[in-house]
């Protein structure tokens, strides 16, 4: 990126479809970075904006005004107050919704005010006429006193608009306030406030004043000026509710002009739909049915490709055992790299279709409803409407579950949001499930069409949901944390879906899975090659021993070899590992080989597949191709039985429904509610209860 | 005194001034402003919270913060 890019900034209100225009000028040049100190999400792109000329776009957090009430919306004021120099924004683009442009209009003042050259674009224009709106652009221009193009960013008109205006308004450089607030507040306090600096405008220092939240670039004695404008705090929610009263209105003079609404030609579909939708039972009806779809869905359609994918690499390691010099790079390639990747790739499908259903349903507006529907009930568990979202999205993935409470103002809502999350069904946790399901449960339909193996993945979900909800309303009694709820939410009204915007978030987010949680498990699949394939002096005899004990047998060769695999898998470092643990777990039903899996699973869980993957084809021998599943079902216990047979499977199913076993998550709690505190909770509460919960369940069903 | 909690569904009602104090900045953002038309479009079927167009804006709010807000109904 050279430095003759302009930098815009790219801001709006949810539901704006300011995602929509963002994709529209960069395309696939995208990235996402994280902002320094916090863990939200930077999107940031290139744009062509003209034969000579790009620009870096920042996609920032939605927001109605640039004064704070989430993590989310600091971003916003933080990336304007020039925190950082190099960050700051040479041009603001303002997306307003042609529908909501009153309010909308409201964040554009704001913006207007800390005088940046800014572009305002009118989205949605396609709308117009079904809405009975119409609206004189050039006046429009003229009152706002600044670039005003109108798009439609889903049906790519306009664009070229906004690229021609950024650029007029970068060369221009002109910046003037919109409202202004001192003259109608109180003249003579803002005037003194003025006088501290004149290096920022008057917004700027009010906005440091009310926000607490200061540029680099400020001096010490400039900011203790500021501070004494803190001290009367009645005084400044007074003048910050007169401003906004204040922006209103001249929002409104200028509206009148320009905006007219024909209310009689307008036709909307959002109060039919709401009908059905919030309706008392309809509504409850549709979305259990909504969540029924998604996970028989995940099950039937993420197979196909899951047992490709578990083939494949299996044919893979094969193939390069077979065809490369026998040596440790051969088998660290073919026991430990390629096992490790299959295992992150076999997710892929379900995290996708998963991301697929949650990110067409926040596009069609659907998900406020739901927020809507359950706020009531969640707030009885110490929790918030807007909590649905994440224990949602936590069944795709905890961390982004996590990171989407931040959206949730009140702290004592959010923390507990945060705490329960990871006891939703998480995409790590279905290889698991899936593999455990397919050897303990029967392949069969009841009722002539609902699958058993699916209904069983759907009443772990059921557990996962029920033991969250529980855990939220004994830490909502325990927990004595006073915090102000206040709830909000915008109802935006019904769309059909972008498929660009779905593909894109679809895309986006899991690449930052495989990417993220994939470099653990590669990491820990090589680990354990590593820990498996060495061992002490009693490794290294073990292959003498074995031929020594058995010379007197009549043993076949592949037996034999067979025997010294296992041996050696015995006397290994993971295998002392596995069983050192081995009389803790006995009573859950487990040996020192899923010991070992339960180990490494307190990395990541995914990682338990990976790990019999690579314990058992350490152990098979080498012409017989088999998969993990067929792998795992020949196992056989000490009386002779298969390893994974009922009481066992149902033992480690709900093991791994309630231990926490997922270092990411732990990392990002830890972020999030910055202390050591809550992720020790979390995982000192949820594994305890994972180890009495199956302990329980093996002893009454062996 | 009315509030907004206290609207029947489709029922509609203006913000007295004297509100002012009780609206919470970020309704007031999102045009919750003294004088604004509210209308009540649905209530969750718990109760709890209610889902009111005001400003043109269309918001889901919880009905302690409803209560808050006293209104003068329309005259039908």
């Amino acid at each position: 990126m050279s430095k003759n890019n302009i930098k815009v900034a790219l801001i709006g209100n949810p539901n704006t479809g300011k995602t929509s225009l963002f994709n529209q000028l960069t395309g696939l040049n995208q990235k996402v970075g994280n902002y320094p100190g916090v863990t939200v999400d930077k999107k940031q792109g290139v744009s062509k904006l003209s034969a000579t000329q790009n620009a870096i776009i920042t996609d920032l957090p939605g927001t109605y005004s640039i004064n704070p009430t989430s993590v989310d919306e600091s971003i916003v004021l933080k990336t304007l107050l020039k925190k950082d120099i190099k960050e700051s924004p040479d041009v603001i683009l303002v997306v307003a919704d042609i529908e909501n442009l009153k309010r909308n209009l409201l964040l554009f003042s704001q913006i207007k005010d800390l005088e940046i050259p800014t572009v305002l674009a009118i989205n949605m224009v396609d709308q117009m006429s079904r809405k009975g709106i119409s609206i004189d652009l050039s006046l429009l221009k003229k009152e706002l006193n600044t670039e005003v193009v109108l798009i439609s960013a889903r049906k790519n008109e306009g664009i070229n608009d906004v690229k021609e205006a950024i650029i007029r308004c970068h060369v221009a450089a002109k910046a003037s306030p919109l409202c202004g607030i001192n003259h109608k507040i109180d003249p003579d306090y803002f005037h003194k406030l003025k006088e501290i600096s004149p290096n920022y405008s008057l917004y700027e220092l009010w906005l440091m004043v009310t926000q607490n939240n200061y540029p680099d670039t400020i001096t010490s004695e400039e900011k203790e000026k500021l501070l004494a404008f803190k001290q009367d705090v009645s005084k400044l929610k007074k003048y910050q509710h007169k401003e906004t009263i204040y922006r209103y209105q001249e929002i409104n003079k200028i509206l009148k002009k320009t905006y007219i609404v024909d209310k009689s030609k307008a036709t909307d579909i959002r109060s039919k739909l709401d009908k059905v939708f919030t309706h008392k039972i309809f509504g409850y009806a549709i979305f259990s049915f909504i969540l029924l779809v998604i996970f028989q869905s995940i099950f039937d359609w993420a197979s196909v490709p899951m047992d490709f994918i578990d083939s494949t690499f299996a044919q893979l390691s094969d193939f390069a055992k077979s065809n490369l010099q026998p040596g440790v790079l051969t088998d660290l390639l073919a026991e430990g790299i390629i096992p490790g990747v299959g295992g992150v790739i076999i997710f892929i499908p379900q995290i996708a279709i998963l991301f697929l259903f949650i990110a067409i349903l926040e596009e069609t507006g659907y998900m406020s409803r739901v927020v809507f529907l359950m706020d009531k009930i969640m707030r009885r568990f110490g929790m918030n409407g807007k909590s649905v979202i994440p224990l949602i999205s936590g069944t795709a993935c905890a961390i982004p579950a996590i990171m989407a409470t931040r959206t949730i103002s009140s702290w004592k809502e959010r923390l507990i949001t945060i705490l329960v999350t990871p006891f939703t069904t998480c995409s790590a946790r279905l290889p698991v499930y899936a593999i455990i399901i397919a050897l303990v449960i029967p392949n069969k339909k009841i009722f002539g069409f609902l699958n058993l193996q699916g209904l069983v993945l759907l009443s772990l979900y059921a557990l996962g949901f029920a033991t969250a909800i529980l855990a939220a309303y004994i830490l909502h009694k325990t927990l004595k944390i006073k915090s102000k709820s206040f709830f909000v939410v915008e109802m935006p009204n019904y769309k059909l879906p972008s498929i660009k915007n779905v593909l894109f978030d679809v895309i986006e987010k899991t690449k930052a899975f495989v990417l993220g949680a994939g470099k653990i498990i590669l990491a820990l699949s090589i680990v354990l090659w590593f820990l498996a394939s060495n061992g002490p002096a009693s490794f290294k005899n073990s292959e003498k021993n074995v031929i020594e004990n058995s010379e007197n047998q009549q043993l076949s060769d592949v037996v034999l070899q067979q025997k010294i695999a296992s041996a050696k898998l015995e006397n290994s470092y993971i295998g002392i590992m596995g069983k050192s643990i081995e009389p803790i777990i006995k009573p859950l039903g487990y040996d020192w080989k899923i010991g070992i899996a339960l180990i490494t699973s307190f990395a990541a869980r995914e990682v338990f597949v990976g790990t019999l993957a690579t314990i058992y084809s350490v152990e098979a021998d080498d012409e017989n191709t088999t998969t993990i599943k067929q792998k795992m079902a020949s196992e056989v216990n000490e009386t002779g039985g298969k390893l994974f047979n009922f009481p066992v499977g149902m033992s480690l199913l709900v093991f791994y429904a309630f231990a926490m076993q997922c270092m990411a998550t732990l990392a990002i709690v830890k972020r999030e509610t910055k202390t050591w505190k809550w992720p020790l909770i979390q995982l000192f509460g949820m594994t305890g209860l994972a180890y009495v919960s199956s302990f329980i369940i093996y002893q009454i069903l062996s | 005194m009315n509030t907004i909690a206290s609207l029947h569904i489709g029922e509609i009602g203006y913000i007295s001034e004297e509100s002012l104090d009780f609206i919470p900045l970020k309704l007031l953002e999102m045009g919750c402003l003294p004088g604004a038309e509210v209308q009540l479009i649905q209530i969750a079927p718990l109760k709890d919270p209610i889902y009111i167009c005001v400003n043109g804006s269309h918001l889901a709010i919880r009905k302690e913060t409803a209560l808050q807000i006293k209104i003068l109904k329309a005259n039908l």
